[in-house]
């Protein structure tokens, strides 16, 4: 390939990885705290859906992001509410979820298809840093929510593993009973965590249908939840590692637009690329998992009851 | 939080037979409550969108036959679902597994025996369907069971797979000839055609296939030792472990069991209903999304599914003219049927433990 194309396969890798990074620190902080969240994929879809209503009526770029977050906080809370105070199962919950989500967003999309929205953030050029050949146009030509994610995912790395709120959420995550008996409110833990892993899928959401793809087509998601999921196996639930790993994805999706022609391959084989990868990165994660011993928070997927033990 | 009220929760001893069937009864009317406020919500009248919708299924021979046609990949594929699930194995791959059921039957009616009998044919693209079924599943099966990959991503990833794969044979190579322009195959030759009730659009052999799975899932589980290992895995697999039992078996087996029967219910939509093959979203309108909420709504009861298959049926079929009476797309019934399996799946703290509100004499420090 030459240097031009690498070097905007890698820029358009970046973007694409966006969404994904953004989803997968929120998932991170959920799972940390102990609740499993399969419903991203409804909650960024329903962002993406409120993010161009918002931005189809108000012409305010800024407005559609916030609202798109609260709905994900909202949606999310749903998730919350059954899985830690119902003590439901977290898989179905988190799936219902997803459903819900996907529903709500085709309802509520039926009049926003295909309409083109009034503005767009588009990619801009930090000077003298983009003109670097191959990596510059990756790193310093792009729209301001990638610096966002890029600073977003370290706070949210510095939270996890150098504050006081870090141990707490990792404590609920690992040991409920013991975080609960050193005064830490498991559930208000729990709720929060869950509350802005919602906010993030609905910021990835809104970055989908109002900069990456502009506009509301139904399924637009097209399963970026689930990989955003996934993700964070991959990156042993570190807003760092996460970071490496949104961008190998994005770069996935990415490749499939670029390879079709000189390999002649046909766009729905390549199209399989980046669920393939997902497999495969699961692959990855579990030998390492094994050869370094780290795994999932302890308590994850468990709901935690206060009133009695549990056997 | 913050009223002066403790939720305080109790285990249930023995759950009372009346609450069992009261539980998921009014889960289900909760969600049609909730889904007829987002509806209304929405600028729409749910009274009116319930009451066409109810008129024109349950009213007409029509309506009538297009709930039992949607009811039957339903049942299939939720009975599988049903064994994996008590399994504790998260199979929501349905969906891909009823595609390469479609796929496989589609192939040996097109390409491998077109011209063979029904006598002939027809088993053999069920027995086709089922092992495709079944293989699809085997990939998360094998990695579940050999390497603890979590099953809910890979079954997921399967899905989009499959679809893509069906999209590749649609408009590469096994694209027909007759179809002007659309990318489908050509139609499957008439003796591969799945007969159906005189007047409906009812193909029994699927539905036969669809009850007897049942009753055969119920026997599997309840008189077999592979049924009891599935539930003491299910229950406590530290305990599975302990006394000797191997899970590496037991979540294959659910696996196969399960992604066969999608694959059964994969060849009853191609040779039953569309006799060719097309875009993977007409093949499987989620059935084997849906299939999830029929299981846990029967309460993971293989023969109780028969009934929850016929309820997701009928709101399917709605989910159908809600789209052409009302102009509503078709993704909405998804509102229902996240809202559908939220109530059910929190309504089940109702039967595990009891609830009590304790009115608290002062705000102390139980928050």
């Amino acid at each position: 390939m030459r240097p031009e194309v690498i070097s905007s396969v890698l820029q358009i890798a970046i973007r694409t990885g966006t969404p994904l990074l953004l989803g997968a620190i929120g998932e991170i902080y959920a799972e940390r705290s102990g609740v499993m969240n399969l419903g991203i994929e409804g909650i960024m879809a329903v962002g993406a859906v409120v993010g161009v209503a918002v931005s189809l009526a108000t012409g305010d770029v800024w407005l559609s992001f916030l609202l798109a977050c609260i709905a994900g906080v909202v949606m999310a809370l749903v998730h919350a509410f059954a899985s830690v105070s119902l003590y439901a199962n977290q898989v179905v919950s988190g799936l219902a979820l997803a459903m819900l989500g996907l529903g709500l967003s085709s309802l509520m999309g039926r009049s926003y298809v295909g309409k083109p929205l009034p503005h767009t953030i588009l990619p801009r050029p930090v000077p003298l840093l983009a003109d670097i050949p191959v990596i510059g146009p990756a790193l310093f030509y792009q729209d301001v929510l990638v610096y966002a994610a890029l600073a977003l995912a370290f706070v949210s790395w510095l939270v996890l593993f150098k504050t006081r709120w870090g141990i707490m959420i990792r404590a609920v995550g690992e040991d409920p009973s013991a975080a609960d008996a050193m005064g830490v409110n498991v559930y208000l833990v729990r709720y929060a965590c869950v509350a802005f892993g919602g906010a993030m899928a609905g910021l990835a959401g809104a970055y989908l249908s109002l900069v990456l793809r502009p506009g509301w087509t139904e399924g637009m998601t097209a399963g970026r939840g689930w990989i955003a999921f996934a993700l964070v196996i991959f990156a042993f639930w570190d807003p760092l590692k996460a970071i490496i790993g949104a961008y190998l994805f994005g770069a996935m999706e990415t490749l499939q637009f670029f390879l079709q022609v000189p390999l002649g391959i046909s766009a729905p084989l390549l199209g399989m690329l980046p669920y393939v990868a997902t497999i495969l990165a699961m692959l990855f994660a579990v030998s390492e998992t094994l050869r370094k011993h780290i795994g999932a928070p302890a308590a994850l997927g468990k709901p935690y009851i206060r009133e009695e033990k549990v056997i | 939080m913050f009223l002066p009220i403790t939720v305080r929760v109790e285990k249930r001893l023995e759950i009372p037979p009346w609450l069992r069937l009261a539980v998921p009864v009014c889960s289900f009317l909760v969600a049609l409550a909730l889904a007829s406020a987002v509806f209304a919500f929405q600028g729409l009248n749910p009274l009116a969108i319930y009451g066409t919708t109810f008129s024109r299924i349950i009213g007409t021979r029509i309506g009538l036959s297009f709930l039992v046609v949607k009811a039957i990949p339903l049942l299939l594929c939720a009975v599988g679902l049903v064994m994996a699930f008590r399994a504790q194995v998260w199979n929501i791959g349905a969906e891909g597994q009823l595609l390469l059921g479609a796929v496989a039957a589609a192939g040996l009616a097109l390409f491998v025996m077109p011209e063979a009998p029904s006598a002939v044919l027809i088993p053999a693209m069920f027995l086709a369907g089922f092992l495709a079924g079944a293989a699809w599943a085997l990939v998360p099966a094998v990695l579940k069971a050999k390497l603890n990959v979590n099953e809910v991503i890979t079954t997921l990833m399967m899905n989009y797979i499959a679809a893509k794969l069906v999209e590749y044979l649609i408009y590469g190579p096994w694209r027909g000839k007759a179809t002007w322009g659309f990318p489908f195959t050509d139609l499957i030759p008439g003796n591969a055609v799945l007969p159906t009730v005189p007047g409906t659009g009812i193909h029994y052999p699927t539905l036969m296939l669809a009850l007897l799975s049942s009753g055969a899932v119920f026997v599997l589980m309840e008189k077999t030792k592979l049924g009891y290992e599935v539930k003491v895995f299910g229950g406590n697999p530290e305990l599975a472990k302990a006394v000797g039992m191997r899970p590496a078996k037991i979540i294959i087996a659910c696996m196969l069991v399960s992604g066969g029967l999608a694959g059964l219910a994969g060849v009853g939509e191609l040779a039953g209903v569309h006799k060719r093959l097309m875009y993977p979203e007409s093949i499987s309108a989620g059935y084997g999304y849906t299939a999830i909420i029929v299981a846990w709504l029967a309460r993971l009861n293989p023969l109780a599914c028969v009934l929850t298959a016929l309820l997701m049926g009928g709101l399917l079929a709605a989910g159908e003219t809600m789209r052409t009476s009302f102009s509503i797309p078709y993704a909405s019934v998804n509102v229902f049927n996240g809202l559908i399996l939220l109530c059910v799946v929190a309504g089940e703290v109702m039967l595990r433990y009891k609830v009590k509100l304790v009115v608290r004499r002062s705000v102390g420090h139980e928050a």
